[in-house]
């Protein structure tokens, strides 16, 4: 593990890109294929699932280092990062394991998840003891998930691109979708062009939109432009192939029997072709879909059952048309693969819909149509140039996503909690406040949206002002109003407040509005009826 | 009963049966001061008590009218009722400890200290007392120094990596005591020219009419910039980091060495590209065996977070308060 760590160094040593793929790059030269398969792995995300749980790492660290369990607390909270917190906690050790990283990867980690947990915890202390700190750092990093070192999905595909001197987008390609993290797939990465074999597996690399900042108009010619609504759902590819139906998430996950309405309603669709869309969650026979929260409740089933089915339904709309009668269209300009699209959609189940276009008019009438987006239960107006190749990843001029102008909030601050990461150890979590018949319930919490210098403003006032201390968190004195932005909001029952605030984040700090300027939840309760 | 020795006031720390402040905020008549740094020794007050060792410091940072008595170390002096005397704290040039007697009782305030040899200073001397203050800058267990060797290697690595790229090496310190003593440690492990950004020069200077052994340095010449510097060392306080003057280093490397540099997180957030973990403060362990080594029986926690100290010192069977507890 010894030259992963040492790679995990160098990235974290800069916040250069370019030194960051060419550290990557020279580190797939050098180690052994079945290590460097794991780092493009872990680099790019993925992770290994339920290894140990925090509890057990936090029982670990206070058998290992003597520490109750308070001061264990306080250090995590201090630091912002267990996995760091771990680190810097334990005895120096006696450096003595040096096994390389794919033997973590394919046999300790594993194993360590068939343990019990007390079990676990042994096992956790004992291999503690055999590394030196940034090993234990990297190990822990490694359980819990979250590698964090500012490496991307996207420079992971550059430093494997520059590998192997092979194109970006194939190895976008053959990177998306359920990838082997061994030697055999890291040399079928590198394979030129010709000879790959599981093509017919993978969804295409997904095009995204980026905010549209200048005005609308700066856009040129309207006719050159196809207006869609922007639906808030699930981005999704379908695929119909040999025979079968196969869905897969913009995370490049694939939602094999979670949606089966959608599976198969998909078998309308001819063999060997690939649909970009969204899933939405529709009740039969309304006119608009339903708020994201609805689809929630499907999204973390993996096997639904007949009432959720009912009660839930789903539809698929779909956008773009990626590939038709097993032709890659990606080249193929989006006039032309519309035209096929809307085509191919004649005649097909409810279940499956074509993304209308929104108008045709100018960019005035455009501009107007937009203001309607709230009520047709969309974001905002997506733009795409007509002429248009299908790109890979966020590249921009192409594809605008032009949202509708967020709603606002005036709360107060009441609780605060320290940050992760780069904010570790200043207080950058807050949690936000209304008044209900004289008191300050929350209502949401927001983690961005002030600069730094408001940042170490504020946490220098909730140290001095903290009233009660719950582990990490601080309830702090009612005085500083900050106006949010939010996207929508809904009727919870599983909030105390009674309503559901969704994307909150902080547009300002309100230093002109004293407490009582705030919102009342009765306002919001009423917003979240209309 | 109100303490005879130790009273916090707006002022700073106050000695009433001594009549003195230790380390006064505002100006006051008898000020005995632990070390130079800006926030304990401070211009305005009547008469100044420090060590000696840290006298051509102390000039520098009061200005030549001062009224300043210096006494060694361990040399008894007594303020009204008090018997006083100054013991190193292995903080920087001249740090000190403050002893104080006074019917049969021993109070030490530890001004700032720590544990680690320092080339540029006496060791911090374990003092026995019957209560003793103690910082608490860095006052949880994820604070353990790296032995300074350690440190001292990663940094000529650096340097010599920032060598081979053609870059500046900016090293950030505070410009009294961290600079020097890193200069110090270097100079046994180097022969190359170190350069100065010149809010160190003077001081540096002192360090060396003090005796302290350093490596050859250089100002930083106004007019050098650009490829001139490259692969050169150089020095500077941390307020020169994102200041025009950063601007003659087209390539750079930046990095600071403190003992926040311990976690990951205060290392990014600040932006510097690489950290070194070198504190003159003690750290938990430090903290902890200074207790222990003082048998006293009452311990006050002062200077930073002083809560999670305070906890563990009672759950280890002391007993230990907030120094601001005593005040009301």
């Amino acid at each position: 593990m010894r030259r992963f760590v040492q790679l995990y160094a160098a990235l974290d040593r800069t916040g250069s890109t370019s030194a960051k793929r060419d550290a990557i790059a020279a580190y797939l030269h050098d180690a052994p294929p079945a290590d460097a398969a794991w780092a493009v792995y872990v680099l790019g995300g993925g992770k290994l699932r339920r290894l140990a749980s925090v509890t057990e790492l936090r029982q670990a660290t206070g058998e290992a280092s003597g520490y109750p369990d308070w001061l264990i607390e306080e250090s995590y909270a201090h630091v912002g990062d267990l996995a760091e917190a771990i680190a810097l906690l334990l005895p120096p050790g006696q450096p003595t394991d040096d096994a390389p990283l794919h033997v973590w990867m394919e046999h300790r980690l594993p194993g360590l998840a068939r343990l019990d947990p007390a079990g676990r915890v042994a096992q956790l202390t004992a291999w503690w003891q055999a590394l030196p700190a940034d090993e234990v750092y990297l190990l822990n990093k490694l359980i819990t998930g979250a590698l964090r070192v500012g490496v991307s999905q996207r420079l992971v595909v550059q430093a494997l691109a520059l590998w192997s001197q092979l194109p970006t987008d194939l190895i976008a390609h053959r990177l998306s979708g359920e990838w082997t993290p061994d030697a055999t797939s890291l040399a079928a990465l590198a394979q030129p062009a010709e000879d790959d074999a599981h093509r017919e597996h993978r969804p295409y690399p997904f095009f995204l939109a980026s905010p549209l900042e200048a005005p609308v108009d700066s856009l040129g010619e309207r006719g050159g432009w196809l207006a869609e609504w922007k639906w808030d759902g699930i981005r999704a590819q379908l695929m119909r192939r040999g025979g079968e139906a196969r869905l897969w998430s913009r995370g490049e996950e694939r939602l094999d029997g979670r949606f089966p309405e959608i599976e198969q309603a998909a078998c309308a669709l001819p063999a060997g072709c690939v649909l970009d869309g969204e899933i939405l969650a529709w009740d039969a026979d309304a006119a608009a879909p339903r708020p994201f929260t609805a689809l929630q409740k499907r999204i973390g089933k993996l096997k639904p059952g007949a009432k959720l089915l009912a009660e839930t339904p789903v539809r698929f709309m779909a956008y773009d048309l990626l590939e038709l009668d097993g032709l890659d269209l990606r080249e193929v300009p989006l006039r032309e693969r519309r035209d096929q699209l809307a085509a191919l959609f004649e005649g097909m189940p409810p279940t499956l819909l074509l993304s209308p276009a929104a108008d045709t008019g100018d960019w005035e009438t455009l501009a107007q149509l937009r203001e309607q987006s709230r009520e047709r239960r969309t974001e905002g107006l997506m733009l795409k140039r007509l002429d248009s190749p299908y790109r890979v990843g966020r590249k921009r001029g192409d594809w605008w996503k032009w949202k509708v102008d967020p709603y606002t909030l005036d709360a107060v601050l009441i609780y605060a909690q320290s940050g992760h990461g780069r904010r570790a150890g200043l207080f950058t979590d807050y949690t936000f406040g209304v008044w209900d018949r004289g008191h300050l319930v929350p209502v949401a919490k927001a983690y961005s949206g002030l600069d730094d210098a408001e940042i170490a403003r504020l946490d220098a006032w909730i140290r001095a002002h903290t009233l009660e201390r719950f582990g990490p968190v601080r309830s702090v004195e009612a005085e500083h109003v900050f106006e949010l932005a939010y996207e929508a909001i809904q009727r919870s029952s599983r909030h105390k407040s009674g309503v559901a605030v969704r994307f909150p984040r902080i547009l300002r700090w309100r230093t002109d509005l004293s407490i009582r300027d705030a919102d009342r939840l009765e306002d919001l309760k009423r917003m979240a009826e209309g | 009963m109100p303490d005879l020795l130790l009273q916090p006031r707006p002022e700073g720390l106050y000695c009433p049966a001594g009549g003195f402040y230790i380390d006064p905020a505002e100006p006051v008549a008898q000020a005995v001061v632990t070390h130079a740094h800006g926030d304990h020794a401070r211009q305005g007050n009547a008469c100044y008590h420090v060590a000696r060792a840290g006298l051509g410091l102390m000039r520098e940072r009061l200005g030549e009218p001062a009224a300043i008595e210096a006494y060694d170390y361990g040399e008894p002096f007594t303020l009204g009722e008090v018997r006083v005397s100054l013991h190193p704290s292995g903080h920087m040039l001249g740090a000190a400890q403050v002893r104080m007697e006074h019917a049969g009782r021993v109070v030490v305030v530890s001004g700032d200290y720590k544990r680690e040899s320092d080339p540029t200073c006496a060791p911090f001397e374990p003092i026995p007392c019957d209560t003793f203050v103690t910082e608490s800058t860095f006052a949880l267990p994820v604070y353990r120094w790296p032995p300074m060797a350690q440190v001292i290697d990663e940094l000529l690595a650096w340097w010599d990596d920032c060598a081979r790229r053609k870059v500046t090496a900016v090293l950030f310190c505070y410009a009294l005591g961290k600079a020097q003593r890193l200069l110090a440690e270097l100079a046994p492990r180097i022969e190359r020219v170190v350069r100065l950004h010149g809010a160190l020069l003077r001081l540096t200077e002192l360090y060396r009419e003090a005796g302290v052994a350093m490596p050859p340095t250089q100002p930083l010449e106004e007019q050098a910039r650009g490829a001139a510097l490259a692969g050169e060392l150089v020095l500077a306080p941390p307020s020169a980091a994102g200041s025009p003057w950063m601007r003659r280093f087209p390539n750079a490397s930046t990095a600071f060495a403190s003992g926040w540099m311990q976690v990951r997180g205060n290392r990014r957030r600040r932006g510097y590209d690489r950290g070194f973990v070198v504190s003159d403060h003690a750290d938990w362990n430090g903290l902890v065996r200074s207790v222990r080594d003082s048998g006293a029986g009452r311990i006050y926690v002062t200077h930073g977070d002083a809560d999670a100290l305070v906890r563990y010192l009672r759950e280890q069977g002391h007993d230990a308060l907030p120094l601001a507890a005593l005040g009301s």
